[in-house]
């Protein structure tokens, strides 16, 4: 064993020199990460995240089974008293159900973070000279195939139970890319959530009272003018609604409004300052 | 090319709440040496560790790792050390290959560099076989060897080990032993913690004592060993027998202070060597001193902690007893 342990292999020479030179190991020590590094690291850690999601099938039932049921069950319930019939409340719904579900499917990547956290390999991620922002961006990354399934799969069950966009093909897709795009953005609240949460289980629970509000205080179930007017000025400005109106007018009419750049905007924003306030937590809490 | 040292840390402070888990800490690790750091569960040792790794804060004091300042430059020292962790600190839904072609992208490998050290690594610590099984399915010798390779990913000069051979049965830790040695024979330098007298003996070049957050004493293992003695006399006095005159007839023959133990009538008495009890058990006879049990043990780490400390090494956190038999120290 003692040989063996000192042995190097000639395989893989060029990162193994046969003596450990602590020296040129210092002067090689860079201070910083270029941006570069951060991207290409943050894609190493959604290739983990893919591995993952592939070795535990059950995690995609949320994004599987929620828009097939939601879709059916929104549509046969609320279709007839909101719109007289479920066929003329799909055009209204479905872009709705959309927004519904990634947001929900954002809540899963702020619990599966925090679980992920709670393991022994993120402190070897930690002690790595690597960006901060990685381990935490990663998982996003790879979660877009999420995303990407749940709207679809939301579009599917429309289609199969008689809804007919107007916008056709292209405006469905961008009413998808929209879609993802918000979605991701919305994650890091949740991600954020998961830095600062004490357990898996609280993020959950966080992540609800945050979620319920911002979905269904919005259009995406019912039209604007029927609530009372406080109601109706929060749901104006929720950036949910504007997703759901662009959604609409994408997947509908096939055209992009204002709204799709309201929806825009607000992902930025979001950006702007849950990644940050994610970042420094995590970093916080090292 | 100036020689700092490896670690070179100045009164180190971690506080959880209102508790000091390392309570001023000074230390200078060698370049090349294998540095132990000797303790019971809860003395701060792990505490310590994460701090010079970057993985805690540092609450006060100073930290150097080959000169770089690990609070102004983490990221510079993350690039010089390799740490593992107590707990197996790679991914369980991965194989074993993809784990250390992870980490090895994560450093900058070009992805088919990256699945060559990944080769190499598993090679050399014997885990080809199990290269493409789930880590869920490794022993816990396997995953600690593991643990190790992701540690070397990047070759680092320094390598920090918490607690490397808790759990493992007596051969895995040899073969744990020897690894470790070939390390420092690379030219790495080794800074690890462990519970263990004997381990520390077998393969520290220095050891540093710490308890309740605090160096407690420093050293080479002999010197250690020395302030100990290499056996221990636990004499249980008859009832009724003057404690205060066993203590002085033991100090006069034996030369050491005895050790009370916290069940009264009770001492130990470290010896130079096992004969030195017989001169003890005569000199107790002279003096009258009645005794209902005797028995000549080799020390142990509770020993160790109640010569240097003065409470049982189980004080500080969980009782080091169940550890007892590895505990022994060996003599040769």
């Amino acid at each position: 064993m003692s040989a063996a342990a000192t042995e190097v292999p000639a395989r893989g020479s060029r990162v193994r020199t046969p003596a450990v030179d602590p020296a040129s190991a210092v002067a090689r020590a860079r201070p910083h990460i270029s941006p570069v590094e951060a991207i290409s690291q943050t894609f190493s850690m959604a290739w983990r995240a893919l591995k993952k999601m592939r070795r535990n099938p059950e995690q995609f039932f949320d994004v599987t089974l929620q828009p097939l049921l939601f879709t059916a069950m929104f549509a046969y319930i609320f279709g007839g008293a909101i719109s007289g019939n479920v066929k003329s409340y799909l055009p209204l719904l479905i872009p709705g159900i959309v927004a519904q579900t990634v947001l929900t499917t954002c809540m899963a990547t702020g619990v599966q973070l925090r679980e992920d956290m709670e393991k022994g390999v993120f402190d070897r991620f930690k002690a790595l000279p690597i960006a901060r922002i990685a381990p935490l961006a990663g998982p996003m990354v790879a979660d877009l195939v999420r995303y990407l399934i749940a709207a679809t799969l939301t579009f599917v069950m429309g289609v199969i139970i008689g809804y007919r966009p107007g916008g056709g093909p292209l405006g469905v897709l961008g009413a998808i890319a929209l879609a993802i795009f918000t979605g991701w953005a919305l994650a890091w609240i949740f991600t954020w959530i998961g830095t600062i949460a004490r357990n898996a289980r609280s993020v959950q629970g966080i992540s609800m009272l945050i979620l319920f509000p911002l979905t269904f205080l919005s259009n995406a179930f019912v039209p604007i003018h029927t609530l009372p007017s406080a109601l109706a000025d929060f749901v104006r400005v929720n950036p949910v609604s504007h997703l759901v109106s662009a959604a609409r007018d994408l997947a509908n009419l096939g055209v992009i409004s204002g709204e799709v750049g309201w929806t825009l905007l607000a992902g930025l924003v979001v950006i702007a300052i849950f990644a940050p306030l994610s970042v420094y937590s995590y970093r916080r809490h090292l | 090319m100036t020689t700092a040292a490896s670690v070179s840390a100045t009164g180190l402070v971690k506080t959880f709440g209102g508790l000091r888990a390392v309570d001023g800490i000074d230390l200078e690790v060698r370049q090349g040496e294998i540095f132990g750091v000797l303790g019971p569960n809860g003395a701060g040792k792990t505490t310590m560790l994460r701090m010079l790794a970057t993985l805690l804060p540092i609450d006060a004091g100073q930290a150097r790792v080959f000169g770089v300042d690990v609070t102004t430059e983490p990221h510079r020292v993350r690039q010089l050390v390799g740490v593992t962790g107590q707990y197996a600190s790679v991914d369980e839904d991965l194989t074993a290959t993809e784990n250390l072609w992870l980490f090895g992208r994560l450093q900058g490998l070009r992805s088919a560099d990256a699945r060559a050290t990944a080769r190499g690594l598993l090679s050399q610590f014997g885990l080809e076989e199990a290269a493409n099984r789930p880590i869920s399915q490794f022993s816990g010798g396997m995953r600690r060897r593991l643990d190790l390779a992701a540690s070397l990913i990047t070759r680092p000069p320094l390598i920090f080990l918490d607690e490397p051979t808790t759990g493992l049965d007596p051969r895995t830790r040899g073969q744990m032993w020897d690894t470790i040695r070939g390390l420092v024979a690379d030219g790495c330098t080794i800074m690890l913690t462990t519970q263990y007298l004997d381990e520390a003996d077998q393969l520290a070049d220095r050891v540093a004592v710490i308890d309740h957050g605090r160096k407690v004493a420093e050293g080479t293992p002999d010197e250690l060993k020395t302030s100990v003695g290499n056996s221990t006399l636990q004499l249980e006095l008859a009832a009724g027998v003057d404690q205060d005159l066993a203590r002085q007839v033991v100090q006069r023959v034996a030369g050491r202070e005895p050790v009370l133990t916290p069940e009264s009538g009770r001492m130990n008495v470290p010896l130079e060597t096992a004969d030195a009890a017989a001169d003890v058990l005569i000199g107790l006879r002279q003096a009258g001193v009645a005794i209902s049990a005797v028995s000549v043990a080799k020390p142990t780490l509770d020993e160790v902690f109640l010569t240097l400390t003065g409470h049982d090494a189980g004080d500080a956190g969980q009782p080091a007893r169940s550890s007892h038999d590895e505990a022994l120290l060996e003599v040769r």
